[in-house]
């Protein structure tokens, strides 16, 4: 029997992840002892794990030079590609705690256990990049999930949080009965639940590779409700509106992540074997996923259901990028490709939410399209942030959206040779983006056009946070080369 | 005497649970999408992961494997917790509008 | 399939067993009911009120505290069992997963959620 040892589990790859852990544990007592009203104090503290992790990560990052290790016996993967996406991670709750700073004690909501919730979240994220096995895949989405559920029903008793937790919480756990039916099936037909040996033994064609492939599309199942991939959409729409604001914003961007990393990951490490049947599949998706989230969210009063479809139709985008990485020659493009599209998209999407809080009254109202009527007469410069914003979702020059999209498509029509479905839907993205236009730019219109007066609360975190998301946008749509550099260089280590 | 013994205890072969609990996991899918009832669409996925369970270790006694076992251990946990929060969920749900029918959930349209 | 034909006879024994006395019963037996009869029984002392009353919040409370606690036992089974045979980064991981259920307990004393009110 091989017993673990301490170089195979390897504890130094994966700190970041463990000082995020042990640092919410350690938090979760000390919470106990902050008084009521001053919550803040855990957010803070929160913030400095968070950091800690941070430098970790930089240091890990620094040292590995593209080496991708194993920890904990080949369970987890420390790659390129999860160390990207674990800085993605750590940005987004840093920038999540931000926002939330001021929104829960201005609606009565403030608990410590809000920002316990998001750091467990996150390590769950964290986790889920890394993940090299079924097994891993499977905790990591339900540690990454649980609390999510908890953080969208946070603004108990307001009917339409309590609603939105129990649709989320009902459809998440529907989604992970198959992941885990699917999951099942592969070990039935392989024997294994490690990536790897799942792509070896699919490679040979084993006699029950049939069983393994039903397995397979039973995760990919599992995976489209996580994305909000159509035709597995339906609870988002809801999920986003009913959520409070800040919990939207952080699982709009940290959860889909999440989500996506685990799915490249599954499809290009263990499945190129059959990348030609999925790389039509997920290009299906992808269309039906951009054209219904576009159509859709021109028809929404409200901003958050409006910016739900959005993250639907910016789903079915990445979704293209990872279409576009079936074959595996074609996969290190794609695969940075989409995790550079889900950091633009992370700034974006934080920071247009940004702007919807300091929009919206206490009460939970105020996330109608004329409530940002006169925003650009009374806050000429929030007014200008969200134009960034708006354009960036939409992909105009001089913003994040535009880069991102870019390289998804110049992925996308390089891995077009010999597959029409990626090109079909390479078309299909350029021409909503074009839809896409019509409803970003209405905000637009109606911030500057339309007569009104927004009631605007804007305080320290909240500005900071829209600084820094608003800075970034700027900074990735003017000089990208150097961060999609970095996206090109962290590599998806195919055998581990 | 080995594989005679195996084949001896195997009196029911692996397909047979495996068809087994793909019935069960069908029966789930189909509770979750007909019953309006929170608790007994919960209910249905519980049934859902059982089935799931019972695959791996049919499976995991086929391969003479225990890495199927300890899953079944980690999706028994992940149930439980699962549990957890969704009664705590249903619960909040029923004191505020003493009702769990999903079908009455629907302050949001559009 | 010999042991078969024994589980196929032996079930329809375990069925017919129970079934025989409530199928006479309904046959021949003569049904009058009446309001004493139609009562919930409960040992001749009358029954009050509504069964749907409403429980207290704690018994919720504990059966979730109950719930969690209860399913870690699988992993600290085996973990007993090759206890002897353990690295000792095995027997670690065990403490650290004892310590983290201990802070768990820790979490729901301090919200007061084990006093019984």
């Amino acid at each position: 029997m091989n017993l673990p040892t301490l170089e195979s589990i390897n504890l130094l790859a994966v700190l970041p992840v463990l000082i995020v852990f042990g640092w919410t544990l350690v938090l979760l007592v000390i919470d106990l002892f902050i008084p009521s009203g001053r919550k803040y104090w855990t957010a803070w503290l929160g913030i400095l794990g968070l950091l800690g992790a941070a430098v970790a990560l930089a240091v890990r990052f620094i040292d590995a030079r593209g080496a991708a290790v194993t920890a904990f016996d080949g369970m987890l993967t420390v790659d390129g590609f999860s160390l990207f996406l674990q800085a993605i991670f750590i940005l987004t709750a840093v920038i999540g705690i931000l926002l939330a700073l001021d929104f829960l004690p201005r609606h009565k909501i403030e608990r410590g256990e809000y920002y316990i919730l998001l750091l467990f979240t996150t390590g769950g994220m964290m986790i889920m990049s890394m993940a090299a096995d079924l097994i891993v895949v499977f905790l990591a989405l339900e540690l990454l999930s649980i609390p999510l559920y908890i953080l969208t029903g946070f603004a108990r008793p307001r009917a339409d949080s309590e609603e939105a937790a129990m649709k989320y919480f009902l459809l998440g756990a529907f989604a992970s009965g198959f992941l885990v039916f699917g999951i099942a099936l592969t070990y039935g037909g392989t024997g294994t639940t490690s990536l790897v040996g799942v792509f070896n033994q699919l490679a040979e064609g084993e006699p029950s590779r049939d069983l393994a492939l039903v397995g397979m599309a039973l995760i990919l199942v599992g995976f489209g409700f996580k994305v909000a991939a159509v035709p597995f959409h339906m609870w988002t729409p809801d999920v986003y509106q009913g959520a409070p604001t800040p919990v939207t914003a952080f699982m709009s961007v940290g959860a889909k992540a999440g989500g996506f990393a685990a799915l490249m990951r599954i499809l290009i490490v263990a499945m190129p074997a059959v990348g030609e049947a999925w790389g039509m599949l997920v290009a299906i998706l992808a269309m039906l996923t951009m054209i219904l989230g576009n159509v859709v969210a021109i028809a929404q009063r409200n901003i958050k259901r409006m910016l739900a479809y959005s993250s639907i139709a910016h789903a079915g985008y990445i979704l293209v990028a990872v279409s576009a990485a079936q074959r595996p020659e074609d996969a290190p493009l794609a695969v940075s490709a989409a995790i550079f599209y889900l950091l633009t998209y992370a700034f974006t999407n934080l920071g247009a939410f940004g702007v919807v809080l300091a929009v919206e009254r206490e009460d939970g109202s105020g996330n109608l399209l004329e409530d940002f009527a006169g925003l650009g007469r009374s806050k000429p410069v929030l007014a200008a942030i969200m134009t960034l914003f708006m354009l960036s979702l939409t992909g105009m020059p001089v913003s994040a959206g535009l880069v991102g999209k870019f390289f998804v498509f110049q992925a996308a029509i390089n891995a077009s040779v010999g597959n029409p479905w990626i090109l079909a839907a390479a078309i299909v993205g350029i021409v909503t983006s074009v839809i896409s236009a019509f409803y970003y730019i209405r905000i637009i219109l109606i911030m500057y056009m339309q007569e009104g007066e927004p009631q605007v609360v804007l305080k320290p975190a909240l500005t900071v946070a829209l600084a820094l998301t608003a800075l970034a946008t700027l900074i990735l749509g003017i000089i990208p080369a150097p961060v999609f550099q970095l996206a090109k260089d962290a590599l998806l280590t195919l055998v581990g | 005497m080995f594989t005679e013994l195996q084949e001896a205890n195997f009196l029911v072969p692996t397909s047979y649970y495996v068809i087994l609990s793909a019935v069960l996991f069908t029966i789930g899918v189909a509770g979750v999408l007909i019953r309006r009832n929170a608790i007994l669409i919960f209910m249905s996925i519980e049934l859902m992961l059982n089935a799931a369970n019972l695959a791996f270790v049919a499976f995991a006694r086929a391969f003479q494997d225990l890495s199927g076992q300890v899953f079944v251990f980690f999706v028994m946990t992940v149930a439980a917790s699962e549990v957890a929060v969704g009664l705590a969920l249903i619960v909040a749900i029923f004191r505020s509008r003493k009702s769990i029918d999903i079908d009455e959930l629907h302050s949001m349209e559009g | 399939m010999k042991d078969w034909t024994f589980i196929v006879i032996l079930s329809i024994v375990a069925m017919a067993t129970p079934l025989a006395p409530i199928l006479i019963g309904r046959l021949i037996g003569p049904r009058k009911g009446n309001e004493l009869k139609n009562a919930t029984y409960e040992c001749g002392v009358e029954t009050r009120g509504d069964t749907w009353v409403q429980f207290k919040v704690q018994y919720y409370i504990f059966a979730l505290v109950f719930l969690v606690f209860d399913v870690e036992v699988v992993f600290l089974y085996p973990w007993a069992v090759a206890y002897n045979r353990l690295p000792l980064f095995g027997v670690l991981a065990g403490v650290v997963f004892v310590i983290t259920l201990a802070e768990a307990l820790i979490y729901t004393i301090r919200k007061d959620a084990l006093r019984w009110i």
